[in-house]
């Protein structure tokens, strides 16, 4: 504290050892520390603030006639006109007007705002005192003896019966909310275990559904499949789960590349077939280098190296990426071998 | 190397069957002067990686049975000849004329049957469906060169080129010989229709107009949350400060 000087007029330096306390116990702040308080040009001179009402005033104007301005252009900008603005490019003019005229509408009203307050509300430093919360000593008193009076008088102490059974029925109200909680769903059962791939499911692309045999596949080829069975599920389900579940890449590599795979000739001729969710969150990962055999999820950058039985060799996948058994059927068209043998995508509780 | 090649003539049979003009037919229409002016032109610029037979070394793969699409991509993109060996084998300005390059294909598709490069014909973009186009993108190709085209990395340095500026021929090309780390799109997986309709898309998509102006490279929230972050906090910042100062 020796840096600091008494201001000399009576009243001490904070944080000294008296402190005088101001009429709600709070020491009080010295009037001299308070910053001098400049009059604005709009204090003195009325004709200055007339000019900011007037420039307050027009900012609201626009305030109120940018809405106006924006529904015209709404219903009079064809929505397919192109326009070239500088430094952006071509841009659609109905988004660009739009955009520009609520921006500037929005803006000027808040800028309006800003603008009042700062010319013509006043700007003197007020200073508000913070108050104690403890309680005087005598409220203090008195409302533990109320809490004692209304004690005794309940017979909270005296009534053991009641008293037990209030607990107990307080106790037992979280039992409501048990076969509430039934009601969320029924539990996923066995849905999350298995996919539509079965022995003998043809494995065809995506989107064009056509089966493939395996001169099809080049060595260093990629192809997004899905069961043979999905589209008709589908229409019969209304529904997307199984698509969520049972899409699989096939991938094609020399025999002699691939390092391990998850079962005993689960390949065929060096196609292998895995899984397209991601075992971290289940994003659809094909981003397949096919010199690496890495595949790589875009989402965590989880990698997979499909020719090492898809080991996790980097990112935060907990687990190899699940393969597909495949082999041909009489007609040499790729089918599966089973179902997977354990859960796809991410893990969930009771996976084990 | 015996599977490679039974896939590869698996491939153009089929392609042969489709198309009147095949990686067999081209190889033989070409003349044997073509072929020599292109093993010249091999010894002398390719050979030192390659090999003298094109047999491939430690440095570079084989060239046998990569067939005339996969040299007109690689020395038509600037590609090859290497500029130095990396992870990926970077676009530069071509060195070759297209007679020269034409040559080298010739050559390297004598040496063994694969991909031929696609003719006018078969380019033909009339007729294609875009919507299947789109879809057939996003299933087999956005996921590493991104929704419209703009590329994207990949793994350990890896990354997809954007294709924007790709010709038809050189989509075509790439598909169907798969170069660097992307995959082979052989025309038993992605028919020379269904691949065609991938082009009409490309090429589509890359000229539509961007309705909310700045594009930022049309790469979604990495360009775009900059953005934002950087000037739409900024001048929030800016306004923020604008508030507080004084007025005399």
């Amino acid at each position: 504290m020796t840096d600091v000087e008494d201001p000399g007029d009576g009243h001490p330096v904070p944080g000294s050892q008296v402190e005088p306390v101001g009429a709600h116990g709070t020491p009080d702040i010295p009037e001299s520390r308070l910053p001098v308080h400049h009059p604005r040009r709009t204090d003195i001179d009325p004709r200055a603030a007339r000019r900011v009402e007037r420039q307050v005033s027009l900012l609201f104007v626009i305030g109120i006639l940018t809405p106006i301005a924006f529904w015209l252009e709404y219903v009079y900008i064809p929505r397919d006109k192109v326009i070239n603005v500088p430094v952006i490019g071509p841009t659609s003019a109905s988004n660009f007007f739009l955009g520009l005229t609520m921006g500037i509408g929005l803006f000027c009203v808040g800028a309006g705002a800003i603008h009042w307050a700062k010319k013509l509300m006043p700007d003197v430093e007020e200073v508000a005192d913070r108050h104690p919360f403890r309680g005087t000593d005598e409220d203090r008193a008195t409302a533990v003896q109320l809490f004692e009076e209304g004690t005794e008088n309940s017979g909270f102490l005296r009534y053991k019966m009641i008293r037990r059974t209030l607990i107990g029925a307080l106790a037992a109200t979280p039992l409501f909310a048990l076969p509430l909680l039934k009601d969320l769903g029924p539990m996923p059962g066995n849905f999350l275990r298995y996919t539509l791939w079965k022995k003998g499911e043809r494995i065809v692309t995506d989107v064009s559904y056509q089966p493939l045999r395996a001169v099809d596949i080049p060595i260093g080829g990629l192809v997004s499949c899905v069961p043979a069975s999905l589209p008709a599920e589908q229409d019969a389900s209304g529904n997307q789960n199984e698509a969520a579940k049972s899409p699989v890449i096939l991938v094609r590599m020399r025999p002699a590349e691939i390092k391990k795979q998850q079962g005993a000739n689960w390949d065929y001729e060096g196609i292998l077939c895995y899984s397209k969710i991601c075992t971290h969150v289940g994003c659809p990962t094909a981003l397949y280098e096919q010199k690496t055999h890495q595949l790589l999820c875009p989402c965590h950058q989880s990698t997979f190296d499909l020719s090492d039985a898809g080991r996790v060799i980097f990112g935060p996948a907990a687990r190899a990426m699940p393969q597909l058994p495949i082999t041909v059927d009489s007609e040499g068209y790729l089918v599966a071998q089973s179902d997977f043998h354990q859960p796809v995508g991410p893990s969930f509780w009771e996976r084990g | 190397m015996v599977l490679l090649f039974a896939a590869l003539v698996g491939t153009g049979g089929l392609y042969s069957a489709l198309t009147s003009t095949s990686a067999q037919a081209t190889s033989s229409d070409a003349s044997a002067q073509e072929i020599s002016h292109g093993r010249q032109l091999f010894l002398e610029g390719c050979a030192t990686c390659h090999g003298l037979n094109a047999q491939g070394s430690a440095n570079a793969p084989t060239l046998i049975g990569v067939g005339a699409a996969a040299v007109d991509f690689q020395v038509g993109t600037g590609r090859m000849p290497l500029a130095r060996p990396g992870t990926e084998a970077e676009t530069k300005p071509v060195i070759y004329t297209q007679t020269e390059i034409d040559a080298l294909a010739a050559y390297v598709a004598s040496l063994g049957a694969g991909p031929a490069i696609p003719s006018d014909d078969q380019l033909d973009l009339t007729g294609t469906n875009l919507q299947r186009g789109g879809e057939l993108f996003r299933t087999n190709c956005a996921q590493c060169h991104n929704f419209a085209g703009e590329g994207g990395a990949l793994a350990f340095g890896a990354y997809a080129p954007s294709i924007t500026t790709a010709t038809p021929k050189q989509l075509y090309e790439a598909m169907l010989t798969g170069p660097e780390q992307m995959p082979v799109f052989a025309d038993g997986t992605l028919t020379p229709q269904q691949k065609l309709d991938i082009i009409k898309f490309i090429t589509t998509v890359r000229n539509e107009p961007n309705p909310g102006g700045l594009a930022l490279g049309r790469l979604g929230p990495v360009t775009e949350g900059l953005f934002v972050w950087v000037v739409g906090l900024g001048a929030v910042i800016a306004v923020a400060i604008w508030i507080g100062v004084k007025v005399s």
